[in-house]
């Protein structure tokens, strides 16, 4: 028997060896070299140094400029993710009370973006609210304005393209969420004598919260983690941490202060988890 | 009366998913020279001018032959491990399937930092092989994780019947198991295909200027200027993603193939 669970543990270990193997090198080594190139020292001529230092982490925490940065990033995520739920809430709860054959349509309509890729969706965004996109033309054509606004390589494009780019993932969570909701409940509520908005108010709603939460947490993350749109729709001039990695990596080639700024990236992400695991706690009671 | 106004109300919440999507669609018409919308020509000589363009030509042999290679490493490598994990009662493989798919957890960009960091001292940035195993570091966790659903979820007595029968444990594999969990490899494949063929931000941080993707190429172009030349490359990149998606969902159907 000992013998048996042995030879198991020995055949599990050959057959998931290359996997372990690629992903040890492909993900955990790369990991654990960017925490420690968080830590070392760059020359003045630019130059990768040798040995330990804080420096970065000493700049990030107080150079105004990355100050900045963090915050907003995390305006961003919070807005985007707060208008995702907007939109996404009210798509949700239509398809949860669908009843036709359309149904699944629907919901592949609704979540058809995350087929598409990023770059193309900015592309599109772009080709609405750029200077001779469509809404600046239709503005034009009935005569609101005669200089196009802006409303690409700003803050109002990324926010516009984050939300649009979140959206599939929040009418997923919410949808799951209202799937493990009781009918029963809201048609209790109804007989009872409630209208549709106390219905709604005092059961649906206060029912999804958890849901709410962990879909707007899932949302934040790939929000304050987003590159393509901030990149693409912001048109250099929107700087946040995301664009800023790119940036130090690949441009300023400093690539200690850009494993910082992923490294301080993480960070927010576990304040985003912590903050979400409290907020369940408290929603589930 | 609100029936009518939910409707209206739920067909332009619609309209905000689906818009940039249909006006890529529609753009890709056009014959202007710039994007204006509407065009005020229309016609197929953004397309043209599309499979004339050669760095998209080159973009795209270069990112179908990645997105070949690394299928065939998953499969290679993640079916063993997914059999591991579904088939032998072990203790800690709870543990192994976290750790192989652990990639997920980080954020792309995060992660193509990492990449960076660590392949271009090896001289892997901008190679062939630098590429295929910054996509496999994405995709393998999917297909490990959608193989050895789709294993889990086979009951196992025809394997051991088999076997009582005299079947060699390799013949039992490649003669039930295999068959049995197609589906599920098929749905992994068609992912990892449409995964690695849409990397934009790791490949951004391991491409050079001799070696780049198609997603690569597209984002650079966006990035320095917009014509509806993008528009024609993103419908022709969006109807080649239905197709597969289509493909995938007759031969096996999608849904019950990721196994949810």
């Amino acid at each position: 028997m000992a013998d048996d669970r042995r030879s198991r543990v020995g055949l599990a270990a050959a057959l998931s060896l290359p996997a372990t193997a690629a992903i040890s090198l492909g993900f955990l080594l790369p990991v654990l070299w960017l925490a420690r190139m968080s830590f070392n020292p760059v020359d003045s001529s630019g130059a990768l140094g040798q040995g330990w230092t804080a420096h970065q982490y000493v700049e990030l925490a107080t150079g105004p400029f990355y100050a900045e940065l963090t915050l907003a990033s995390l305006k961003m995520a919070v807005s985007a993710t707060f208008f995702a739920l907007l939109v996404g809430y009210p798509i949700a709860l239509f398809l949860h009370r669908l009843e036709s054959r359309w149904k699944t349509v629907l919901v592949l309509l609704a979540i058809c973006p995350l087929l598409v890729s990023g770059v193309v969706r900015a592309y599109g965004w772009i080709v609405i609210l750029g200077d001779a996109g469509w809404i600046n033309s239709m503005l034009r054509g009935i005569g609101l304005i005669d200089r196009p606004v802006r409303l690409v390589n700003n803050h109002v494009g990324v926010t516009i393209g984050l939300t649009e780019s979140l959206l599939p993932y929040m009418t997923l969570s919410l949808l799951a969420g209202l799937g493990r909701l009781d009918r029963g409940l809201e048609e209790a509520a109804r007989t009872l004598g409630a209208s549709p908005l106390r219905t709604f108010l005092r059961v649906t709603l206060p029912l999804s919260l958890p849901a709410v939460v962990l879909g707007s947490t899932l949302c934040l993350m790939l929000a304050i983690s987003a590159f393509v749109t901030p990149r693409l729709l912001g048109g250099g001039r929107v700087f946040l941490l995301a664009t800023e990695i790119y940036e130090q990596a690949l441009v300023t080639l400093n690539w200690p202060l850009a494993a910082a700024l992923a490294v301080a990236m993480l960070a927010l992400f576990s304040l985003v988890l912590v903050i979400s695991g409290r907020l369940q706690r408290r929603v589930a009671e | 009366m609100t029936r009518i106004a939910t409707r209206i109300g739920i067909a332009l919440l619609y309209a905000f998913v689906l818009a940039p999507i249909v006006l890529v669609f529609a753009i890709s018409f056009s014959g202007d020279n710039f994007i204006a919308f509407p065009p005020k020509s229309w016609g197929f000589r953004w397309y043209h001018a599309l499979f004339a363009h050669e760095g998209f030509a080159r973009g795209f042999r270069n990112s179908v032959l990645i997105a070949s290679i690394v299928v065939g490493l998953d499969l290679l490598i993640g079916i063993p491990a997914a059999y591991a994990i579904a088939r032998l009662k072990f203790l800690g493989r709870d543990a192994l399937l976290a750790f192989l798919t652990a990639p997920l957890l980080l954020p792309t960009i995060v992660l193509g930092l990492a990449i960076l960091l660590v392949f271009y001292p090896l001289r892997l940035a901008a190679t062939y092989p630098g590429i295929v195993a910054a996509h496999m570091v994405v995709t393998l966790p999917f297909v490990v994780r959608i193989v050895a659903t789709a294993l889990s979820t086979l009951p196992g007595d025809i394997e051991d019947a088999a076997a009582t029968l005299g079947a060699s444990p390799a013949t039992v594999f490649r003669r039930i198991t295999l068959p049995l969990m197609l589906p599920g490899v098929i749905a992994a494949s068609a992912l990892a295909f449409i995964l690695s063929f849409d990397e934009v931000v790791i490949s951004l941080f391991v491409v050079g200027p001799r070696l780049s993707t198609l997603p690569v190429e597209l984002f650079r172009y966006v990035e320095g200027r917009t014509d509806p030349m993008v528009a024609a490359l993103s419908t022709v990149l969006i109807l080649a993603t239905i197709a597969v998606v289509l493909i995938v969902e007759r031969s096996v159907g999608m849904m019950r193939a990721l196994g949810r």
